[in-house]
């Protein structure tokens, strides 16, 4: 990832230390697997990536999952899972268009503090349920999903969002760029460095990962879980939020199907790029990486001259291999420890 | 700061007086008390279940106490979590080190208290030094930048000691941290015990190894049931002493057996061995013979059993039931020959919380009331019945939930499932632990009846009067090996206590 040369004795320099560190990362691997899609698609049909149109989809494409990637692998950290966060942005994104065709003249500003604040505050419904009824996360969820949705339904009725609707400049976000790059790009890149910085240098941040590592030595540690498994709750329901205003406008046509399914997608991008669904493990590039890969292998598979069908089938085999190969090395490696331990005796 | 403590040395760090607790019925602690001084190293000692794990979780702030005195240095204290107690300053080292294994070493120590700059950015740099300092300091050699997972016990036991020096905490409890270390290992700890007692630290370790109270410690308190008996300057008494203190206690209030003839070897156990976990156990159990498996908690008691009836596999060995070898790691042949386990934890391994009681007793023998491979209402109703009222399971009715009946229902109704499967050999995990002292009797009844009828019965149990006072013969472990095997005459309170703790037959 960066450019610095492997020293010659592998020892305790910081340079060395991170070439090691990117060398043995759980994220390298899947970054190498997009790189070679993306290869492999470009040397079949070089407008893949070389056409203007080819390189602004590879990175606008997956911009909106990777902000509910985010969120999702921010809460699979700490030992929970979020099915909510396509209902989530189905109803901000709807509730968008509605504040620009309600409320004539609406500062665009207003309207991306309202979906963020709207996502946030299922986020914490979402959280105060698990945290406090004590009922897994994953059923707790799959209720939100059905009932955010359902207000939707209810909301939007057979309405829909057209793009002539919204304001043009709210339209431009969703397909402008910024020195070449798509501005969603740049915005969940941000959102992506953010969330990366937190979690690595916060103790708050460092606190998920303990909780999701083992939840009763976290009470022991006198750590407050309850407050920490809600405000990951939230920031995932934010993110949504976020993402369903950027639906709107990179989309311009919003029904009450918006977002469907798109959960499970996050959760895929999260546990492809590394993200222990039980917790501890992970970091949201590896997220983020995972659902650029999710989302280009997509892409990439009718140039390779692969069935509609077996796209789907793909995925699949890209979840299922990764956690086997997560679960292989998690075995190996306790192995050699056991056997390390033993000879030591 | 140590010199601050030193100037006061006769202050207490620590009282505890007359505290009491209890769980529902079951009362833990009666009346438990204890003294610890700066720059002393005490002792708590006492069986399985006397209560010092409560005191100690009074003292960390896991359990509240319902009433008695707390106070620390000379003030009244009343913690309701943990990070109140380390707040003020008290370490608390379990005997199963609780951390993180994702995480790494360096984060174990500081989580939660991570030094940061001005903006709260975690300063790793700083962390990572200091964490290199305590370990030089303990004179250790462990990377503070590997991950916790696969650290042998010994090495996170450093981590928590790192924590608590981290801490700079003033009192330091030690729950068992030796029982699962070498020898070399002991001695690093005993050296870092001491170095904090000359810091000017009180120190409270708890251990079942009397060579180790007596190497380490200069004040010994002793607890039985749940009441502080003795509080000894370690200089005046002896391990003869301490173990006379342990365990004088009256057994007759326990249901007496019941005499019953003894027949043919029905289970044969030979050279069974299993890396790391237990090893060389051989054994025989007849037919309406009660042998007790005694031991201290984590001896390997329930690994061996468990390995019996096939739940675990065991590396080698053989097990032979009714003569013929039984295979490995097959709990369901071991069933159908006629082996039977109730295991330990009866809310996780015996039972079906939410299912009814019917259901739960009818469990496991499924397959036989059922019809063209259905289950009819009708047969499996008749069989919990038989059962609940040859138990006597006091409950509302059979389709009551059985989470909801007490723990010695509970216990006869997993009974009743294991009994429903016409065992000849049973196998029971400390079958009264947790039950009042009314149901434990109707228990040990029960037990002691099915002997009679000729059920061959291993009962694995941690309280002492229990097995002294139902079993036929003793059979004592230690550390994953056999250390004693003695007859019900022989089986004295202080034997059997030697064999468990045993240091007068040297390791290896």
């Amino acid at each position: 990832m960066t450019a610095v040369v492997p020293s010659p004795t592998p020892g305790t320099s910081a340079a060395s230390r991170l070439v090691r560190h990117v060398a043995t990362a759980r994220e390298t691997g899947i970054l190498l697997a997009l790189v070679l899609v993306v290869v492999v698609a470009t040397v079949r049909n070089p407008a893949f990536l070389f056409s203007s149109d080819g390189f602004r989809d590879l990175l606008l494409t997956p911009s909106l999952l990777l902000l509910l990637a985010i969120g999702q692998a921010i809460v699979i950290i700490t030992r929970n899972v979020d099915l909510s966060v396509g209902s989530v942005l189905g109803l901000t994104a709807y509730l968008t268009g509605r504040l620009f065709i309600d409320v004539p003249g609406i500062p665009m500003i207003a309207v991306f503090l309202g979906g963020i604040a709207a996502g946030a505050l299922l986020g914490l419904i979402n959280g105060a349920l698990v945290a406090f009824a004590r009922v897994p996360a994953l059923v707790i969820t799959l209720g939100t999903l059905y009932i955010y949705r359902g207000v939707n339904v209810a909301w939007a009725g057979s309405d829909r969002i057209n793009a002539s609707d919204l304001p043009p400049d709210f339209r431009g976000l969703g397909t402008g760029q910024l020195l070449g790059i798509p501005i969603l790009t740049i915005i969940a890149v941000v959102v992506l460095v953010v969330a990366a910085w937190y979690l690595r240098n916060l103790r708050s941040g460092r606190e998920l990962y303990a909780i999701g590592s083992d939840p009763a030595a976290a009470h022991l540690y006198g750590l407050n879980v309850t407050r920490r498994v809600i405000a990951a709750f939230v920031v995932s329901g934010a993110l949504a939020g976020l993402g369903g205003v950027l639906f709107a406008a990179r989309y311009g046509t919003v029904s009450s199907g918006a977002g469907v399914g798109w959960e499970l997608q996050a959760i895929a991008a999260a546990v492809i790029g590394g993200v222990a669904i039980s917790g501890g493990v992970g970091t949201v590039w590896g997220a983020a990486i995972g659902a650029y890969l999710l989302l280009t292998i997509n892409r990439a598979l009718p140039i390779l001259g692969i069935d509609d069908f077996w796209q789907r089938a793909v995925v699949g085999v890209l979840i299922l291999g990764s956690i086997v190969l997560d679960r292989v090395l998690a075995v190996r490696q306790s192995r050699r420890l056991i056997a390390q331990r033993e000879i030591g005796r | 700061m140590p010199d601050a403590i030193n100037t006061d040395a006769t202050a207490p760090a620590l009282e505890l007086h007359r505290v009491v607790k209890s769980f529902g019925p079951v009362v833990a602690l009666r009346s438990g008390s204890l003294t610890l001084y700066p720059g002393s190293i005490h002792a708590l000692i006492g069986e399985n279940g006397a209560g010092k794990s409560t005191l100690v979780k009074i003292i960390a702030g896991l359990y509240h106490r319902d009433s008695g005195d707390f106070r620390l240095r000379g003030e009244s204290v009343d913690f309701s979590s943990t990070s109140q107690s380390k707040g003020a300053g008290i370490a608390v080292i379990y005997q199963e080190p609780t951390l993180f294994p994702d995480l790494s070493v360096t984060e174990n120590i500081f989580m939660g208290r991570q030094p940061t700059n001005g903006i709260g950015r975690i300063d790793r740099r700083a962390m990572r030094q200091e964490a290199q300092q305590i370990f030089s300091r303990l004179g250790v050699s462990l990377d503070p930048e590997r991950i916790t997972e696969g650290l042998s016990i010994a090495d996170q036991q450093i981590i928590e000691i790192a924590k608590a020096i981290s801490l700079d905490a003033s009192v330091l409890i030690m729950d068992e941290p030796t029982a699962a270390l070498s020898g070399v290992e002991v001695e690093r700890l005993f050296a870092v015990a001491r170095s904090l007692r000359d810091e000017g630290r009180a120190l409270l370790f708890i251990s079942h190894r009397f060579d180790e109270v007596f190497a380490l410690c200069d004040t010994v308190t002793v607890m039985r049931d749940g009441s502080y008996i003795d509080t000894i300057p370690i200089a005046d008494t002896t391990v003869d002493e301490l173990v006379r203190q342990m365990v004088g206690r009256d057994v007759t209030e326990l249901f007496p057996k019941l005499p019953s003839t003894v027949g043919d070897v029905v289970l044969e156990v030979e050279a069974l061995t299993r890396a790391g976990v237990f090893r060389d156990i051989a054994f025989s159990v007849r037919s309406g013979e009660i042998v007790g498996l005694a031991g201290l908690v984590g001896a390997g008691r329930s690994e061996v059993a468990r390995a019996v009836f096939g739940v675990d596999v065991y590396d080698s060995g053989t097990v032979r039931l009714h003569g013929a070898p039984l295979p490995k790691g097959n709990p369901r042949i071991a069933t159908s020959r006629g082996l039977a386990l109730v295991p330990e934890d009866r809310r996780k391994q015996g039972l079906v919380l939410d299912e009814s009681v019917t259901r739960n007793v009818t469990l496991a023998i499924r397959s036989k009331l059922a019809r063209f491979g259905l289950l009819w209402g009708g047969p499996e109703n008749r069989a919990a019945q038989v059962w609940a009222s040859r138990l006597e399971v006091k409950t509302s009715a059979l389709d009551a939930e059985a989470g909801t009946l007490s723990g010695g229902n509970q216990q006869k109704v997993v009974l009743g499932k294991w009994l429903a499967t016409e065992p000849t050999v049973l196998i029971v995990d400390e079958p009264t632990r947790g039950i009042d002292v009314g149901t434990k009797a109707e228990v040990h009844r029960l037990l002691s009846e099915l002997a009679q009828q000729g059920l061959a019965i291993i009962m694995i149990s941690s309280e002492l009067p229990e097995v002294l006072g139902m079993a036929d013969r003793v059979l004592v472990m230690r550390e994953g090996r056999l250390t004693g095997e003695f007859t019900r005459e022989e089986a004295t309170p202080e034997a059997v206590m030697f064999a468990a703790t045993a240091d007068a037959e040297a390791t290896i």
